[in-house]
C-alpha cells in the first residue's frame, strides 16, 4: 500500500509542475506594474522648468481637476513619438498636462519645445530622476491620470491612439 | 546552396531514424550478434547531420542571407571567427549542434560499448533515438535553421555585441557536450533499469561517460562565468542568475553522481539512487533548455525567445521524464539479496553525506529558481529571488560539508575508524586560528565567516598534505578536493577584500582616496573591423607608488547599432583590477567604476583544477583497462 | 611535511599583517538587493541604466537622511512592489520559498537514517 502511493504522489507532483509551467509561460517575464490600483499622488517638492521657483507637489495638483502628468526628456525617442497625442491631448478643455522635465539638459529641453511646440500647461524638474521615483515610474516617457489627488491610469511607454482615447473618455 | 543541401540532408537524416529504430527493435528480439546495420545507420545519421551543420556554417561564412537564420543573426562586416561562432549564437542554431552532438555520442557509445550485453546497447539506442527524434522534430517543425526568405535581403541583422567574444564563442559547444553527454547516462540508466542490468560492470561503463559530461559541464560553466565576469561590466562572475542556476543544477545531480557511482562500482550499494539520479541529470539538462528557450525567466542571459517553441520543450521535457518514471517504477527492483548494510564510520557513509548536502544545494537552487514562476501562477504577485537568498541558505550549510569532504576520503569502505587523529586535530586548530586572525579586524559576520574560511582552511591543509604523504594514491579526488577548497577560499577572499569605486571622472580629472589616484588622462578613437571605439586611457597610482595604465573601451557596433563597455582588467597572481567606463546621459563626465578584486585568478585556475581532476580520473581508468 | 610547516608559517606572517576596514559597505550591500527594473536580472549596484542610477541617487540620499536599511527598502517596495527586492522578506508569499529547502535537508536526513542507519540496528 505505502509502496505504491509513491508514484501516484511523483507523478501527481510532475503534472502539476507541467500545468504551472504551461500557465507561466504566458505570463510576462518582463516589469509590469500594477495599473489598476488607485494610489493617492506622492508628495514632494520640485522646481518650475522655466524659474526654477520651489514649488510642493500639493499646490501642482490642488484643483478638482483632471491632470495627464507626463515624464518626458529631450534625449528620449519614444518621447518624440508620442509628442503630437499631447498636443492632441492639450485641446481637451478639462485636462491640464504637467510636464516632469527627467535628466535632461535644459537647453535641449527647450529647443525640443521650441522644435515641437509646448502641450504642458506646467513644466516642473526632475533632475536627478528621483521625483520619478516617487511616482513609482521607471523610466521615460510615463504618464498618470490624475483626478482629486489619485491616480486613475498609469501609461508605461509612449502614449498612442487607443491610450488617447481610453483618456478621453475617462475625463468626460 | 549550402542551406538546402543542409536543410535536405537534415530531413534525410531524420527519416534514418525510423530505419535504426526498426532494425534495433528486430535485432532486440532475436540478440545474439549485434546487427551492424544500426552501426553503419547511425554514422550516415551522423554524417548527415554533420553535413547540414557544416551547411548553416558554410552560410554564415558566406553571410548567405536568403537563409533566414543568416539574415537574423549576421552581418558582412562581422569578423570571419564570429561569423563562423554566429552559426550557434542563436536559438536555431544552437539546437542544431544539440543534435550533432546527440548522433555524434550516440555513435560514439555504439563503439566504446563493444563489451556489453547486446540488448542492454540496443535498447540504450532505442531511448537515445527517441531524444534524437524529438530534436528532429523539433527543428525541423518550429525552429528550422534553413527557412528561405525572399526578396534575399542585402545586409543581415547582425549578432548582438555581448555575443561577440571569444569565450562565448566556444562557451555553447563545450556546455552541450556535458549536456548531451549527460542524455546518454539517461538512456543507458533506462535499458540497464529495464533489463536489470544495474551491476558494478554496468557502473564502471557508464562511469566514463558520467566523467567525460562532468568534464565538459565544468568547462562550460566556467567560460560562462569568465565571460560574465568580463563582458557585463561590473566585475562580477556568478549573480545566482536563473540561467546560471540551470547549469548549475545538472552540475550538482553530476558530481553526485560522480560520488554515487564509485559507491556503486564498488560496493553494489545506492543502485535506485543512482538511476534516480541518471535521469534527474538529463532532465534538469532539458530543464534548463525549456528555462532558458522558453523566455519564461527573467535573466541577463535571455536572447531572442518564442513560447510556442516553449510549449514544445515543455512538452518533450514532461514526455521523457514520463518515461522514465515509468520504466523506473515498473522495471526497478531493489537488489535485496546482497547485504548492503553501511556502518557508521565507513566511506560509504561519507558519501551518503555528500549526496545529502549536494541534493540540499540542488534543492535549494531548484526551488529558488522556479518559485518566482509558481507564485506568479497560483497568486499572480512577483517577487525576485536573488543572491541573498541563496548565500543565505547555502553558506551556513558549505561548513559541515566541508568537514565531510576533509574527513570521508580518509575512511575505507565497509568498516573503517579515523586514523593519525592527532594530526587532523592540530590542523585543524591551525586552520581555525589563521582565520580567526584574518577575520577579527573585518566588520563582517565574525562566526560565519570565520568557521567558513576556518573549514575551507582545513581542507586546503589536508588535501594539501595528502597530496605529498599519498604518493599519487587516489590523486583524482585529493586534486578535486584541494580544487574545491582553493575555490571557496577564493571566492569567500574575494567577496571580503574587495574594494569598488563608482564615481564620475570628466578627461583629466582626477579622484583621490586613501589607497589609490585615479587619474582620467585622455580618450582616444580607435576602429575596429564592425565597431569604432573609444578608448579612455586612465592612470592609477597605489599608496605604495605603483603605477599602472587601464584603457576601457566603450565600443559602437555598427550593427546592429548597440554600445557596449568593455572592461580592462590586469591579472597577477594577488588580485585583479577591473575598470569600465560608461557615459551618462546629457553629461560630459563619464561612469567609472574602478575594482580591486583579490585572488580572482585562483577562482578560475580552482575550478581548471577540479575539472582537470576528472580528466586524471578518466586516464586512471584507461590505464587501468 | 616540511614544505607545509614553512607554508603555514608564511601565511601567518602575511595574515598578521592585514588590518583592512571596509568601505561605504551600508550603500553597496543596499543597492545590491535591488533589482534593477528595466535590465534583464542585474543588480541596480550592477547596472549603469538612468533607472539604476536614479536610485542610487536616492539610496545614499536616503542614508544621509538618517533611514534605516530596512526603511529604504519598504519605501522601494511600496513604490515598485516586491519585485525590486532581491532578498524576499519572510511573509505569506514566501513561507514556502525559504522553508522548503530547509524542509528537503531535514527529509533527507529522515531518509537516510531511516534506511542505512536504522537497518544496521535491526540486522546487528
Amino acid at each position: 500500500m505505502k509502496i505504491k502511493s509513491v508514484p501516484l504522489i511523483v507523478i501527481l507532483l510532475f503534472i502539476t509542475f507541467f500545468i504551472i509551467f504551461f500557465k507561466g509561460l504566458k505570463n510576462s517575464n518582463i516589469y509590469v506594474p500594477n495599473i489598476n490600483y488607485e494610489k493617492e499622488i506622492p508628495s514632494f517638492t520640485t522646481q518650475f522648468f522655466d524659474t526654477n521657483i520651489k514649488i510642493n507637489s500639493d499646490e501642482i495638483f490642488k484643483e478638482d481637476y483632471y491632470y495627464l502628468m507626463n515624464i518626458w526628456s529631450s534625449w528620449c525617442l519614444p518621447c518624440r513619438e508620442e509628442h503630437r497625442f499631447l498636443m492632441e491631448l492639450s485641446k481637451e478643455k478639462n485636462l491640464k498636462i504637467i510636464g516632469f522635465n527627467y535628466k535632461d539638459n535644459i537647453k535641449d529641453a527647450k529647443q525640443f519645445l521650441n522644435n515641437l511646440k509646448n502641450p504642458y500647461s506646467n513644466i516642473f524638474l526632475d533632475k536627478d530622476g528621483l521625483i520619478a521615483i516617487e511616482w513609482g515610474a521607471y523610466g521615460v516617457p510615463e504618464s498618470f491620470l490624475i483626478y482629486n489627488k489619485k491616480i486613475i491610469k498609469k501609461v508605461i511607454g509612449p502614449l498612442n491612439t487607443n491610450f488617447v482615447d481610453e483618456i478621453k473618455r475617462l475625463i468626460k | 546552396m549550402p542551406s538546402l543541401i543542409g536543410f535536405y540532408s537534415l530531413a534525410f537524416g531524420s527519416s534514418l531514424s525510423f530505419l535504426i529504430i526498426f532494425f534495433s527493435i528486430k535485432n532486440f528480439r532475436n540478440s545474439k550478434i549485434f546487427d551492424k546495420r544500426i552501426i553503419f545507420f547511425s554514422l550516415l545519421q551522423l554524417l548527415l547531420v554533420f553535413i547540414s551543420f557544416f551547411g548553416l556554417i558554410i552560410s554564415f561564412i558566406n553571410s548567405d542571407f536568403s537563409n533566414e537564420t543568416v539574415f537574423n543573426h549576421s552581418h558582412t562586416t562581422k569578423p570571419l571567427f564570429y561569423k563562423i561562432s554566429g552559426t550557434w549564437g542563436n536559438h536555431e542554431g544552437s539546437l542544431l549542434l544539440w543534435l550533432f552532438v546527440l548522433t555524434l555520442f550516440i555513435f560514439l557509445f555504439i563503439i566504446k560499448s563493444q563489451r556489453q550485453p547486446t540488448q542492454y546497447r540496443i535498447l540504450t539506442i532505442l531511448f537515445q533515438q527517441v531524444i534524437i527524434v524529438g530534436f528532429f522534430v523539433f527543428l525541423l517543425k518550429s525552429s528550422s535553421p534553413f527557412s528561405y526568405i525572399f526578396p534575399v535581403p542585402k545586409e543581415g541583422l547582425g549578432l548582438n555585441p555581448i555575443l561577440q567574444d571569444p569565450a562565448l564563442a566556444i562557451h555553447p559547444p563545450i556546455l552541450y557536450l556535458g549536456y548531451v553527454g549527460s542524455s546518454i547516462i539517461f538512456s543507458s540508466a533506462l535499458s540497464a533499469t529495464c533489463l536489470n542490468y544495474i551491476s558494478k560492470e554496468w557502473a564502471s561503463h557508464i562511469k566514463q561517460w558520467v566523467l567525460i559530461s562532468w568534464i565538459f559541464l565544468t568547462l562550460g560553466i566556467l567560460l560562462g562565468s569568465i565571460w560574465a565576469y568580463y563582458e557585463l561590466g561590473w566585475g562580477g562572475f556568478w549573480f545566482w542568475d536563473p540561467v546560471e542556476n540551470v547549469s548549475l543544477m545538472p552540475w550538482l545531480a553530476l558530481t553526485t553522481l560522480v560520488h554515487c557511482i564509485l559507491a556503486l562500482e564498488k560496493r553494489f550499494i545506492l543502485t535506485s539512487w543512482v538511476v534516480v539520479l541518471s535521469i534527474s541529470t538529463f532532465t534538469l539538462s532539458m530543464c534548463g533548455t525549456f528555462l532558458v528557450r522558453s523566455g519564461i525567466l527573467n535573466s541577463v542571459h535571455t536572447f531572442a525567445n518564442d513560447p510556442e517553441r516553449g510549449l514544445f520543450i515543455l512538452i518533450f521535457l514532461f514526455s521523457l521524464i514520463f518515461l522514465a518514471l515509468f520504466v523506473f517504477f515498473f522495471f526497478h527492483k531493489e537488489n535485496r539479496k546482497i547485504d548492503s548494510s553501511i556502518f557508521l564510520v565507513s566511506k560509504e557513509t561519507s558519501i551518503i553525506i555528500n549526496n545529502w548536502f549536494m541534493m540540499y544545494f540542488l534543492s535549494v537552487i531548484l526551488i529558488g529558481t522556479v518559485y518566482p514562476i509558481f507564485l506568479e501562477v497560483i497568486s499572480s504577485e512577483k517577487i525576485s529571488v536573488g543572491p541573498p537568498f541563496y548565500n543565505n541558505l547555502i553558506a551556513p550549510f558549505l561548513i559541515p560539508f566541508m568537514l565531510a569532504m576533509t574527513l570521508g576520503p580518509k575512511l575505507k569502505w565497509i568498516k573503517s575508524d579515523i586514523k593519525d587523529k592527532i594530526y587532523l586535530f592540530t590542523f585543524f586548530l591551525i586552520s581555525l586560528l589563521l582565520s580567526i586572525l584574518i577575520i577579527k579586524n573585518l566588520e563582517i559576520n565574525f562566526l560565519l565567516n570565520t568557521l567558513l574560511v576556518g573549514f575551507a582552511f582545513y581542507l586546503f591543509f589536508i588535501t594539501l598534505r595528502d597530496f605529498f604523504v599519498m604518493k599519487y594514491k587516489n590523486l583524482s579526488q585529493i586534486i578535486a578536493h584541494f580544487g574545491f577548497s582553493l575555490f571557496i577560499l577564493s571566492i569567500l577572499f574575494n567577496n571580503i577584500f574587495t574594494t569598488e569605486i563608482i564615481t564620475n571622472l570628466k578627461v583629466g580629472e582626477t579622484y583621490t582616496s586613501e589607497k589609490f589616484n585615479i587619474k582620467f588622462e585622455n580618450l582616444n578613437q580607435k576602429q575596429g573591423q564592425n565597431f569604432k571605439s573609444i578608448v579612455g586611457r586612465f592612470t592609477i597610482v597605489n599608496s605604495k607608488g605603483k603605477v599602472e595604465t587601464l584603457e576601457p573601451e566603450l565600443r559602437i557596433y555598427n550593427q546592429p547599432n548597440i554600445t557596449t563597455s568593455e572592461a580592462d582588467i590586469r591579472t597577477n597572481l594577488l588580485s585583479d583590477r577591473f575598470i569600465t567606463m560608461n557615459t551618462v546621459q546629457n553629461k560630459d563626465y563619464f561612469n567609472i567604476r574602478y575594482q580591486i578584486k583579490p585572488f580572482m585568478i585562483w577562482i578560475w585556475l580552482s575550478i581548471l583544477l577540479i575539472a582537470t581532476s576528472g580528466f586524471l580520473s578518466l586516464l586512471k581508468k584507461k590505464y587501468e583497462n | 611535511m616540511k614544505y607545509l610547516r614553512f607554508f603555514t608559517i608564511i601565511l601567518f606572517i602575511l595574515v598578521s599583517q592585514i588590518s583592512y576596514a571596509l568601505e561605504n559597505n551600508l550603500e553597496i550591500k543596499i543597492t545590491k538587493n535591488l533589482r534593477c527594473l528595466i535590465c534583464q536580472g542585474q543588480s541596480v549596484h550592477d547596472s549603469d541604466s538612468e533607472f539604476a542610477n536614479s536610485i542610487k541617487t536616492l539610496v545614499s540620499l536616503k542614508l544621509d537622511e538618517g533611514f534605516t536599511e530596512k526603511e529604504i527598502y519598504s519605501f522601494l517596495k511600496d513604490k515598485y512592489g516586491e519585485w525590486i527586492l532581491y532578498n524576499p522578506e519572510f511573509n505569506k508569499n514566501t513561507y514556502f520559498l525559504w522553508l522548503l529547502p530547509i524542509l528537503m535537508f531535514l527529509l533527507g536526513g529522515a531518509i537516510i537514517y531511516k534506511l542505512f542507519i536504522f537497518k544496521k540496528k535491526k540486522l546487528y
